[in-house]
């Protein structure tokens, strides 16, 4: 059986790993490679990469970054942020991530999604949506865009029916009013979205104990659950966590 | 020396890296003699299969002869895939035809199961390891690896060895007949139980290497 994955996420800026809560005050967490090998020898199943200062500049040095980690991590990995064009996929694929995730150029450029699944296969594309709860309407978000600075009037589960239908192969879904708060993922947003496409949603922003994984698959139907305060500063080691779903028959790879 | 078959697809690097890190001399090339050269050749493959095909081009009849002529070929995800007849991915392209099969998309789940079936089909699945096939030595009788795709390759050819997963079918994770071997999963990417199947394809290249 497809095991539920867990996936610790490191957020780069300037060659660190930095993270913030509700996007803001940034704190250091260390060294990209270093972090990245130490969470697959703990028995991480992915990883994320995030360049949050996607500045031209920072491109070029990402490209670096993914072929160092490439050369030292042996599971997965993801790397987004920033990223505009087919072109910018392929040089990343080609230093060894295994996916791309888009997001404020697809929202733009929604034909993006479907002219990277066509080159490099659904399963490489990786949309990654943040989402605000509607001030508006209830049971309804927002998707945010420019590292979630600038909200649209595009409804999430829409945007993810769509992207599905474009060739997306894997949704990031983050909560903005859940990150970094340590209270738990909005399962309710992940619910809607699960149940709307088929396609694996990895449920992001909250987490902050361990029961808060378990709902995360269980009450949102999510295929995976992306960490980061709950990893980077050692409140549970991923053994724990894992430990913890298989408890509850979550099945997971050990 | 292993030769990784450098086309114009994402992710041949992740298979050279891991390579080099189990200590295996590898290059990375698309050069027809380093092909003829090599104790063994890996045809791996991040791209839609019909891409994949066209940006082989030529080289494909190579490692078709060169398979045939008995030299280990271990195919990774979609160079696996065209290991096999044909793939109804965007479009009906022919493969290399090297074991009999088409590449057909992973069926969705039926809204009686249980589970919602995502496709891709992403993440570590259990794979039941059969003992007759040789990228399994040593690794036990079932591991974890890491797949992502959204079509498979529907095995009809009775001379290949099929290693299968549970994915609310018996979905074929690697093959082997004879002297070629595929996975559909990715052992670049699946931590320690990879590196051992990339050991074991290293072995059985130096073994063959060394009666000829």
């Amino acid at each position: 059986m497809l095991t539920k994955r867990i996936i610790p996420c490191l957020d780069v800026k300037d060659n660190r790993v930095v993270k913030g809560v509700k996007f803001r005050n940034l704190r250091d967490a260390g060294d990209p490679v270093e972090l990245g090998a130490g969470y697959s020898d703990a028995g991480a199943d992915e990883l994320v990469f995030l360049d949050i200062t996607a500045t031209i500049r920072s491109r070029k040095t990402i490209v670096e970054l993914v072929e160092k980690v490439a050369e030292n991590v042996f599971i997965p990995f993801t790397v987004g942020g920033g990223i505009q064009t087919v072109d910018q996929i392929d040089a990343l694929l080609r230093s060894g991530a295994e996916k791309v995730s888009v997001n404020t150029a697809a929202v733009g450029n929604p034909n993006l999604i479907a002219e990277a699944a066509q080159r490099f296969g659904n399963q490489c594309v990786v949309l990654a949506i943040d989402a605000r709860r509607s001030k508006k309407h209830e049971h309804k978000w927002q998707v945010c865009v420019k590292a979630g600075s600038e909200p649209t009037d595009i409804d999430v589960v829409d945007w993810a029916v769509k992207a599905e239908k474009l060739g997306a192969g894997e949704i990031l879904l983050t909560s903005m009013d859940a990150d970094g708060t340590k209270a738990g993922y909005d399962n309710e947003l992940n619910k809607a979205v699960t149940e709307a496409v088929n396609i694996p949603v990895i449920a992001s922003g909250g987490a902050g104990k361990l029961e808060h994984l378990y709902d995360a698959i269980v009450l949102g139907g999510a295929d995976a659950v992306l960490t980061a305060s709950i990893t980077h500063f050692g409140n549970h080691t991923i053994k724990q966590m894992k430990e913890y779903l298989a408890s509850r028959g979550i099945p997971v790879n050990l | 020396m292993i030769v990784v078959i450098d086309y114009d697809v994402g992710n041949v690097k992740s298979v050279c890296n891991a390579f080099r890190h189990i200590g295996c001399e590898v290059e990375l090339s698309c050069e027809p003699g380093s092909i003829e050269a090599a104790a063994g050749i890996v045809l791996p493959g991040v791209a839609a299969f019909g891409y994949a095909v066209s940006a082989l081009g030529p080289l494909a009849e190579l490692i078709k002869e060169s398979a045939l002529s008995g030299k280990p070929l271990l195919g990774i995800c979609v160079g696996y895939q065209m290991l096999f007849d044909q793939s109804s991915e965007y479009g009906r392209h022919s493969g290399l035809g090297l074991i009999y099969g088409s590449v057909v998309p992973i069926p969705s789940g039926s809204p009686m199961d249980s589970l919602r079936r995502t496709i891709p089909h992403m993440g570590w699945n259990l794979v039941k390891l059969p003992e007759n096939m040789d990228l399994f030595a040593g690794l036990g009788g079932e591991k974890h690896f890491y797949f992502a795709h959204s079509f498979y390759a529907d095995v009809t050819d009775p001379r290949a060895r099929t290693a299968f997963t549970d994915y609310g079918f018996d979905l074929p994770a690697s093959v082997q007949k004879e002297n070629v071997y595929g996975t559909q999963f990715h052992p670049e990417k699946s931590g320690k139980a990879g590196l051992k199947l990339l050991q074991n394809f290293y072995d059985i290249c130096k073994k063959i290497n060394s009666k000829s």
